[in-house]
């Protein structure tokens, strides 16, 4: 019995801390979201208060979206997070698979050079990244991104990727082959549906910092018809006035599209956290 | 002509060698064991013969046809793993069509096939579950049908029954040994189970790091070792090697079964204690410690009781001991 109350005090000290970490996490978050629907007036009065009869304004919503622009940009943010999603996952599995897969010459010095781009910040090759992109023309184009977003992305696919398919059953791999698979559908018929859930950990962690990023855009695709949302949400952000009511709004409206994707992967995101506890 | 050929295969794991010039011939509806201890290199030349590992030299040749450097789709052979390795997110039904789907056989036939392969190990029932849904037992089961499915011209299992309890392990080793017969197909099994072996084969490879110490009929091997390793390693409980000097015998060891040796309180040759007694309804374990041999397993049928640490003497039968030199081969009269 004593066992069974302590883990109830135990319990009860984890979700204390949990749901303090969650109100801290969110709180930023739900104080953008309430005074994006607030007046300029009341902003400044105060900022944690909840909108009111008096105080709830659209405004700040309406001058988002009649800036014509502004559909352009979600739409462009919209494209690079899912094309650079893509090609992360896509070649960081096949990458993974056969670094867990094939013994050849090098293989573990190519996992290690792979896996340190997880170290290295991509920003510091900046200078050099604008320079190629010049040479090669794709300077204001949505390609220059994804190109960039699939480079910063690829190592921690790698590395996550490569951990959970050496625990693919090698049994299964070699039933398939015996049964005339080909290693094209052992890769993406037997191996890829197994390891789902850690696909969906590397697309969360891949996709919310191409999203939030506002450096590369800024740098290299700062055209009106290239921007992205963050970057689109700056020009409101005046050098001397800011249009506090038109940034929150976009903040806002920035959030939905990621939280819309992180509930589509969440459900296997759980399970690839649990899948080492549980066993 | 035979099933299957192996000329001087070997096989190099970056230096180490782990397969050291294998020389073997299986004929056509042969059950042929591998045994040894563990990490002898069983499943690593199953698995050059299946061709999931590539040989560093020598030939594979299965019905006469050189495979060497085939994948393994297009030997011609089934594997069962120890693991099932069932596809999971396939039904029971294309996991045992899957190979012949492969293969571009017409629907109806993969069908005809898959049907009668269920019949014969009364899968039929579960044939729209998925691998998940099913017992330990019939996982086991549903990738031996796999395997009957393709029509293979050899069989390749490696320890199928090691995940089965006890009572499914004897189960299925009697299917196993039903299908064989039914099929007369040829089977390739490692095992590290005597049992297993000694039931199942019609010829046993015994294996010691990479090389073949001895292959013959299950008898055989029993009744006339090559060597001591053969000796101690086929049969349960194990022989017992006794020191021939202490004995006045010019041998270096004297190998014998525990059926051989007799036990007797009033008096024998090797006197010694019984240190423990293991009394199992049809036989009697006795182990006895003697001063000269070491401890030494004595196997009486039938019911006995000796007392535990009480002195007892043990009398080799020297007609049927086997004697072995100093580098462990046999000495034949
Ligand atoms: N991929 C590999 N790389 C290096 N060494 C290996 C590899 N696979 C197997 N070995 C080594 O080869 C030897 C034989 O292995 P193998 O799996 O064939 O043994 P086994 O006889 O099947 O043993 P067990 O009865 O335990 O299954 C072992 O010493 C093992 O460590
Ligand atoms: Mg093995």
């Amino acid at each position: 019995m004593s066992v069974a109350r302590r883990s109830m005090a135990r319990s009860i000290a984890a979700h204390a801390v949990l749901i303090a970490y969650v109100l801290i996490a969110l709180f930023p978050v739900f104080v953008i979201v309430i005074n994006s629907v607030k007046s300029r007036r009341a902003i400044f009065a105060d900022p944690l208060a909840l909108p009111t009869a008096e105080t709830f304004d659209l405004v700040g919503y309406h001058t988002v979206l009649r800036q014509g622009d502004f559909l352009l940009y979600f739409q462009n943010s919209m494209i690079v997070t899912v094309a650079s999603l893509a090609l992360v996952l896509l070649f960081g599995a096949m990458a993974a698979f056969a670094l867990s897969e094939y013994r050849f010459w090098g293989n573990s010095l190519m996992g290690l050079y792979l896996a340190l781009g997880i170290m290295i910040p991509i920003r510091l090759g900046t200078v050099v990244i604008l320079q190629m992109m010049v040479a090669g023309g794709l300077v204001n184009t949505l390609t220059a991104l994804v190109l960039v977003y699939t480079a910063q992305g690829l190592p921690l696919a790698v590395f996550i990727l490569s951990e959970f398919m050496r625990g693919v059953s090698d049994d299964l791999k070699n039933a398939g082959r015996i049964d005339g698979l080909s290693e094209y559908a052992i890769f993406f018929r037997l191996v890829l549906p197994l390891v789902r859930p850690a696909m969906a950990t590397v697309a969360v962690f891949t996709m919310i910092p191409i999203w939030n990023d506002l450096w590369f855009p800024l740098i290299l695709a700062p055209s009106e018809a290239t921007k992205t949302i963050t970057l689109g949400s700056q020009v409101f952000i005046g050098q001397f006035v800011t249009n506090w009511n038109a940034v929150l709004a976009a903040l806002s409206l920035a959030i939905l599209p990621v939280l819309v994707m992180y509930l589509i992967f969440s459900r296997q995101l759980i399970r690839g956290i649990t899948a080492g506890a549980v066993k | 002509m035979d099933a299957l050929t192996l000329t001087q295969v070997t096989k190099k794991f970056g230096r180490t060698q782990v397969i050291d010039g294998i020389d073997l011939a299986v004929a056509p509806g042969e059950f042929c064991v591998f045994v040894g201890p563990s990490g002898c290199g069983k499943s690593t030349l199953l698995r050059m013969i299946a061709g999931l590992e590539d040989v560093t030299s020598g030939q594979i040749a299965i019905g006469g046809r050189q495979v060497t450097d085939l994948p393994p789709a297009r030997r011609e052979i089934a594997m069962v793993f120890q693991s099932y390795a069932l596809y999971p997110h396939l039904s029971v039904r294309d996991n045992m069509g899957l190979a012949l789907r492969q293969a571009g056989t017409p629907k109806a036939e993969v069908l005809a096939s898959t049907d009668r392969a269920a019949d014969m190990l009364s899968l039929t029932a579960l044939l729209d579950r998925r691998p998940a849904d099913l017992s330990g037992g019939q996982r086991q089961r549903v990738a031996i049908g796999r395997a009957i499915v393709r029509r293979p011209k050899l069989f390749l299992f490696d320890e199928p029954l090691s995940n089965l309890d006890a009572a499914l392990r004897v189960a299925t080793r009697i299917e196993i040994a039903r299908l064989h017969r039914e099929l007369g197909a040829t089977m390739i099994y490692v095992t590290h189970d005597q049992v297993e072996a000694m039931t199942l084969a019609h010829k046993i490879v015994v294996l010691r790091a990479g090389r073949v110490e001895q292959v013959g009929a299950p008898m055989d091997l029993y009744n006339d070792p090559d060597n001591r390793f053969v000796a101690g390693f086929i049969g349960s409980p194990a022989m017992n090697f006794l020191d021939a000097g202490a004995l006045g015998l010019r041998s270096d060891s004297l190998g014998v079964r525990p059926e051989h040796l007799a036990i007797s309180a009033q008096g024998g040759t090797i006197p010694g204690r019984v240190s423990h007694l293991e009394r199992l309804g049809g036989e009697t374990l006795s182990y006895v410690q003697t001063e000269a041999h070491g401890l030494l397993t004595v196997r009486q049928f039938g019911e006995h009781d000796h007392a535990v640490d009480g002195p007892v003497w043990l009398t080799p039968d020297l007609e049927r001991a086997f004697h072995f030199n100093a580098e462990g081969q046999r000495m034949r009269a």
